[in-house]
């Protein structure tokens, strides 16, 4: 188990920034639904560099997980450029955008996602599967994955013999045990009890301390503020960029 | 390379998982594959058994030794070019043999001549009718295709003279010397006591259409004192080298034209036959029947291969979000389409099994209960249904997996 923290807003430590990671220049998307076309991104703007925790918020319909998407390279832009660690990745093809994903991106669901019939351990796993890593360095990096988000003790259990919060830290494990530069996290307290939810804010200012590039998205301000860095998004255009307490 | 190993292996992993945790519906959906392997199996060993069957009959003819007739063995649409070919004589075989001996390489060995007809025989009260009876000479024993299971034909000495000695086809004897042994015995032909010298070994039927074992062989000369020559009779001309019947054919054409003294501008006088001429003509027949007999039962596993496509695609919507998932850690488009495919393919390949063995028992089966029938279970078949399984498999496979592998995944990832 990890060490229990001190409550977010008591003890900031700031690490400083290091190289660009992301950088996103007038980024648009269009929907198109049936006749109408939703400007779903109108020109956005944003950096994000190495050691960076940041919040994207927004309400619905915000254009937030329109930008999640794009900075998880699922999607492409309409327009614009994005920049991934000095590549363009705007106009990469299918399967090019899975190579970064493998490599580059960890993601963390609200839903957990992991696959029901594999226990933890092959969940980690599947990842460096993708990535052509060998059977027995692939277990050793797994478990080692489990053992940093508190779990070695459960690595054969399969997701429904597991909690909620001991799920979500299987797919944090799964999620950075490709060594990615961002972890990106989609609501990750959307399906745990608060209390469940502080543990997995805590386990994320833990990882941030180690060293790692956090996003979360969320519409909770709690969740928000765990984040030194949030950035408010309302009908597609970043409406805020701040820093609390920098 | 290694990461498409690793990808393989996670498939097959994905797949059997897959298969063990929805049992019912997959073996279902294998009952399908298995029905039509089945069926598909049966018929490949039904044709193979015919086509066995048919070799084991030509072979009765003797695959070296060519016949010079009247009439060809096919049908003939110009049949006022053979109603008046002069009829076979028995010194033609003897002249035959004599242009062989001339001839310096000769690819022929012997000319036999056989006199044949259907008759009614007797022995005591036991009359059988409709037995083949052939008359010949002691080369006879030079072309003979059956083994002589109990005796022996008849010399050189009892053909010349026309002794009334016979030798019995196994089934003749069977039927007119039941639970005895023929040999030494008596039967009436025509009014002549002919006595038993020897008992050929059973030989089988020919197509199903008449039975070697239905015979009787005497001598020639003892067969004219009773017919005179009112019968059928043919040349048997032994070939040396069977692998060059159609230069011996050649060879023997000329040298039937030269005993008979055609002249270069005439037509042939007779007709040279061989097994190959029935081959030839019951060939298309194999052919059709075996298409048929394949597209019907392949409908069986048409309707197998449509179960697989369904299921899969029921598996690919299913999982939809497992791939929207997969795709987020960096599963590629061939990945998550290998996937399916192997999913499909293990369906197709245990049911093929499952089907494999089901004909295989049903071949012992057939094969207990009725021995004479040809029926085997060959390696080949045994190679081409687990290939046709695979196939199936990709095919049926294909067209869901593909869907799967082109899924937008933020579509797939908000899939509920």
């Amino acid at each position: 188990m990890i060490a229990p923290l001190p409550p977010a807003a008591a003890v900031r430590s700031y690490r400083p920034p290091g190289n660009l990671v992301i950088r996103i220049e007038g980024v648009t998307k269009l929907y198109r639904m049936g006749a109408e076309t939703v400007h779903a991104l109108r020109g956005v703007n944003v950096e994000i560099r190495r050691n960076e925790y940041l919040a994207i918020m927004g309400p619905s319909g915000s254009g937030k997980s329109t930008l999640m998407n794009m900075l998880g390279c699922l999607d492409t832009p309409t327009d614009g450029r994005y920049d991934f660690n000095g590549k363009n990745v705007a106009h990469m093809v299918d399967d090019e955008l899975a190579e970064i994903r493998n490599r580059e991106i960890g993601f963390v669901f609200q839903t957990f996602n992991l696959l029901p019939r594999s226990d933890a351990l092959h969940n980690v796993e599947l990842p460096l599967v993708y990535a052509g890593v060998g059977p027995a360095e692939r277990r050793e990096r797994a478990l080692e994955a489990l053992k940093n988000v508190g779990l070695g003790d459960r690595v054969h259990h399969k997701p429904n013999e597991l909690s909620g919060g001991q799920r979500q830290r299987v797919a944090i494990a799964r999620a950075l045990v490709n060594r990615p530069s961002i972890l990106l996290a989609d609501e990750p307290t959307g399906n745990l009890d608060s209390r469940t939810g502080e543990e997995i804010m805590a386990l994320f200012e833990q990882l941030y301390e180690q060293g790692n590039t956090i996003i979360v998205v969320t519409h909770e301000e709690d969740i928000a503020r765990h984040a030194r860095r949030i950035v408010r998004l309302r009908d597609g255009l970043i409406e805020r960029d701040e820093r609390p307490g920098a | 390379m290694t990461r498409g190993i690793y990808e393989l292996t996670e498939s097959f992993r994905i797949a059997f998982s897959q298969i063990r945790a929805n049992a019912m519906r997959s073996v279902l959906t294998a009952l399908g594959v298995i029905i039509g392997i089945v069926a598909v199996t049966l018929m490949g060993t039904a044709i193979n058994g015919i086509d066995i069957g048919f070799n084991r009959s030509l072979a009765l003819l003797g695959d070296d030794v060519l016949y010079v007739q009247r009439w060809p063995w096919r049908r003939v649409p110009d049949w006022w070019n053979y109603v008046n070919r002069p009829a076979i004589q028995v010194e033609q075989a003897e002249r035959l043999n004599r242009v062989f001996e001339a001839t310096p390489g000769s690819l022929l060995e012997v000319a036999v001549p056989v006199g044949a007809r259907g008759t009614n025989v007797k022995a005591g009260d036991v009359k059988l009718g409709g037995v083949m009876l052939f008359g010949t000479n002691a080369d006879y024993s030079r072309i003979v295709t059956a083994d002589v299971a109990d005796g022996r034909l008849f010399t050189e000495f009892e053909a010349n003279a026309g002794r009334p000695v016979c030798v019995l086809g196994s089934a003749v004897a069977e039927n007119l010397f039941p639970g005895r042994p023929a040999l030494g015995q008596t039967v009436d032909i025509r009014g002549q006591h002919f006595s038993v010298v020897g008992v050929l070994a059973k030989q089988g039927e020919f197509l199903g259409l008449f039975s070697f074992d239905n015979q009787i062989i005497v001598p020639l000369n003892a067969m004219r004192k009773l017919w005179g020559n009112r019968m059928d009779l043919q040349l048997r001309v032994k070939v040396k080298d069977k692998t060059k019947l159609t230069q011996a054919e050649e060879e023997l054409t000329g040298a039937m034209r030269r005993v008979r003294g055609q002249l270069p501008a005439e037509r042939d006088s007779f007709s040279i036959n061989q097994q190959q001429a029935f081959k030839e003509q019951l060939d298309p027949v194999k052919t059709g029947i075996a298409v048929a007999g394949l597209f019907i039962t392949g409908l069986s596993l048409f309707v197998g291969a449509i179960g697989i496509m369904n299921i899969t695609f029921v598996s690919v919507k299913e999982r939809t979000k497992e791939i929207g998932t997969r795709k987020a850690l960096g599963a590629r488009r061939r990945t998550i389409l290998l996937q399916f495919l192997i999913e499909a393919v293990s369906i197709c390949l245990i049911g093929g099994a499952v089907g494999l063995a089901i004909t295989y028992v049903t071949c012992l089966g057939i094969s207990g209960a009725l021995p004479e029938l040809p029926v085997e279970f060959s390696g080949s078949l045994m190679i081409v249904s687990m290939a046709v399984s695979i196939l199936t498999g990709v095919i049926s496979g294909f067209a869901p997996a593909l869907g799967a592998s082109r899924l937008d995944p933020v579509e797939a990832l908000r899939y509920e």
